[in-house]
C-alpha cells in the first residue's frame, strides 16, 4: 500500500469538490492511502505572495510544519491542486536556496510552536504519484470500462510542469504524463500543443478581457481539433474553462461548448464507478453529450433558470461584452 | 556614488551607475532572483501570453529597474498582469526568477501606493483578508465583495454562473474556519514584524 499525506487545498471543498469525490473513488482500486494534514490552512494562492513576503511563506510553511509533525510513515505530501502544489514546493525550495528566508520563516513559525526544516518533505502532485508511484500498468489493470471512443485533449496547465524545482516532469512545455494516463484508460487522446498554456489564473477576477482571450484560445483549439472534452489536473483551470466559458462566449460572440472534467473523474469512470459518485454533472458546461459517446449517462442536476431576455421594458444593466468593454475604455 | 569595483567591471559596467533599485528588488525577492544576470534578450516578453496587454514587457521593466526608474516601474501594470504561468522562467537563458520578481514588484507598488488601477491590489488584499480571518479562502465572500466594487456591470451576466455554482454545491455560502486560527494569527503577526525589520 502506498501511503501519503494529503494537502487538499481550499477549492477541493467547494468549486472543485468533484475532484475530491472522484479522488476518493479511485483510492481503493489503486490501493492508495491518504492522511489529510490536520488543520491545514490556505496556501495563499497567487495572491498572498504579492503582498508580504515573510507572512506569505510562513502561511505556506505552517502546512509543511504540520505535515512533518504528523507521522504516518511517509514524508511525501500530495497536493491535487497545481497552485497549492507549486506554493508548497516553492516554499520548501526557496527556504533552502535562500537560508535567511528559512530562518525568518522558522522564527515566525516558532510563535505558533512549530518549525520546519526545509528539504525534509517531498512535495508532489497527485498525477505525479499516480503515474510514477502507482504506475500506468496498475492503472491499466484496474480499468473495467475502457473509455474507447472518447476524444479528449489533455490539459496540464502551467503551474504543474513549471518551474519544476525538483525535475519531476517529462518536459516543461509539452509534458506527456497526462496523455499517457488517459491513453491507459483507453481514451482517444488528441495532441494538444496548448497543454501547458495558461487558463488566465486570477485574471478572470481582475482583468476579464485578458482572461477571456486566454480561455478562448484554449477552448477554440480544443474544439478545432475535434475534442469532445478537455481533461484537467487543476481546480483553477477547471473553474476558469468551465465557469467562465459562458461569459467568454458572450464576449466574443462565439458558441463553444467544451466540457472540462478532472482526470480523476475519467479514471473513476474507467474503473466502473457510478458517474454520480464522481461528481459528474456538477460542471456548468455539461459533459452529457460527450459522455453519451461512451454510453455513460450523466445524472441530471438542477439547472439554473435561464435569464429572462427582453429588450423592451425598463433599462437594465447589460451583459459584459466586447462592445461594453470598449465603451468603458473610451470613458 | 558606487565604487568601480572589479566585480562591476567584470559585469560590463563601463561607467558608474546607480544599481540600488535593481539590488533592492533582487534582495526583496524570495530565493536567489538572478535579476542582475538579465541580458536583455527579450525571451520573456516573447513567451508571455499576456504581453500584449502589458505597459512594458518584463525585459523592458528589468531595463527600467537597472536605470533606477522607480516610479515608472512601480506604476506599470506589468506585474499585475503576470499570470504566473512560468513560461518565461523556464525559457530564460539566465534563469532569472521572473515570476517571483513580479511578486516583489507588486508588494513594493502596494507599499508605495503606486499602481495605475486598484482592481488587482484590492483583489489580492481581499483574498488575504479572508485567509487571515478564516485560515481558508472563501470564494463566495471574495467574489461578491470584489465584483460589487469593481465589476458591477458584469454581475447580471454572471448570475447564471453564480446560481449554477450554488445550486450544484460548488460554492459555500458560509466560510470554513481552521481549528487553530489563534496559532496561525500568532505566526502571521510575528512574520509581519519580521517583514518590517528585514
Amino acid at each position: 500500500m502506498n501511503k501519503y499525506l494529503l494537502y487538499p487545498g481550499c477549492s477541493m471543498e467547494s468549486s472543485a469538490k468533484a475532484y475530491m469525490e472522484s479522488l476518493n473513488a479511485i483510492v481503493e482500486p489503486l490501493d492508495l492511502h491518504f492522511d489529510e494534514i490536520e488543520d491545514w490552512n490556505c496556501c495563499g494562492a497567487t495572491e498572498y505572495l504579492g503582498i508580504n513576503l515573510i507572512p506569505a511563506y510562513s502561511l505556506i510553511a505552517r502546512n509543511l510544519a504540520l505535515a512533518s509533525k504528523q507521522k504516518n510513515g511517509t514524508r511525501t505530501v500530495v497536493a491535487p491542486c497545481s497552485a497549492c502544489y507549486l506554493n508548497l514546493a516553492k516554499a520548501d525550495h526557496y527556504m533552502q536556496e535562500r537560508p535567511s528566508l528559512g530562518v525568518k520563516v522558522n522564527e515566525a513559525l516558532a510563535a505558533g510552536d512549530l518549525q520546519y526544516k526545509a528539504g525534509t518533505l517531498d512535495v508532489r502532485h497527485l498525477i505525479d504519484i499516480l503515474v510514477y508511484d502507482v504506475g500506468l500498468e496498475k492503472i491499466r489493470d484496474a480499468v473495467v470500462r475502457p473509455l474507447t471512443g472518447l476524444k479528449v485533449v489533455p490539459y496540464m496547465g502551467c503551474m504543474l510542469p513549471r518551474p519544476d524545482y525538483q525535475h519531476r516532469w517529462s518536459d516543461h512545455e509539452h509534458p506527456t504524463e497526462l496523455d499517457d494516463l488517459l491513453r491507459a484508460l483507453g481514451a482517444d487522446v488528441i495532441d494538444y500543443p496548448l497543454t501547458t498554456s495558461c487558463c488566465g489564473g486570477h485574471m478572470t477576477q481582475i482583468g476579464p478581457e485578458t482572461a477571456f482571450e486566454l480561455i478562448r484560445r484554449l477552448v477554440s483549439d480544443a474544439d478545432g481539433r475535434g475534442a469532445q472534452m478537455m481533461v484537467t489536473v487543476c481546480p483553477m483551470c477547471q473553474m476558469n474553462i468551465d465557469a467562465y466559458q459562458n461569459e467568454t462566449n458572450h464576449f466574443f460572440g462565439t458558441e463553444y461548448h467544451m466540457p472540462i472534467l478532472f482526470f480523476t473523474q475519467l479514471m473513476g469512470l474507467a474503473f466502473g464507478r457510478d458517474p454520480k459518485e464522481l461528481g459528474i454533472g456538477v460542471e456548468l458546461v455539461s459533459s452529457r453529450n460527450a459522455l453519451a459517446n461512451i454510453g455513460v449517462e450523466v445524472p441530471v442536476t438542477q439547472e439554473p433558470a435561464a435569464p429572462r431576455k427582453k429588450d423592451e421594458g425598463l433599462p437594465m444593466p447589460r451583459r459584459w461584452n466586447k462592445r461594453e468593454a470598449q465603451k468603458e475604455a473610451v470613458k | 556614488m558606487p565604487q568601480m569595483t572589479d566585480e562591476r567591471v567584470r559585469a560590463g559596467l563601463t561607467h558608474e551607475e546607480d544599481l540600488s533599485l535593481l539590488h533592492e528588488v533582487s534582495m526583496k525577492t524570495a530565493g536567489v532572483s538572478r535579476l542582475e544576470m538579465c541580458i536583455q534578450c527579450g525571451t520573456c516578453g516573447g513567451s508571455c501570453p499576456v504581453a500584449k496587454d502589458m505597459d512594458h514587457t518584463p525585459r523592458m521593466l528589468f531595463a527600467m529597474l537597472r536605470a533606477g526608474m522607480r516610479e515608472e516601474v512601480l506604476r506599470s501594470n506589468t506585474q499585475w498582469l503576470c499570470v504566473s504561468c512560468y513560461h518565461c522562467v523556464v525559457r530564460c537563458p539566465q534563469e532569472v526568477h521572473i515570476a517571483d520578481v513580479m511578486y516583489t514588484l507588486k508588494g513594493m507598488a502596494i507599499k508605495a501606493k503606486l499602481y495605475a488601477n486598484s482592481t488587482a491590489p484590492d483583489f489580492s488584499q481581499t483574498f488575504v483578508d479572508m485567509v487571515e480571518s478564516y485560515g481558508r479562502s472563501f470564494e463566495m465572500g471574495l467574489a461578491s465583495r470584489h465584483y460589487l466594487k469593481h465589476f458591477p456591470l458584469r454581475l447580471p451576466g454572471m448570475m447564471p454562473m453564480g446560481l449554477g455554482m450554488i445550486t450544484k454545491g460548488r460554492m459555500a455560502l458560509t466560510p470554513k474556519r481552521i481549528k487553530h486560527m489563534d496559532q496561525l494569527t500568532k505566526i502571521l503577526n510575528r512574520a509581519k514584524q519580521l517583514e518590517m525589520t528585514s
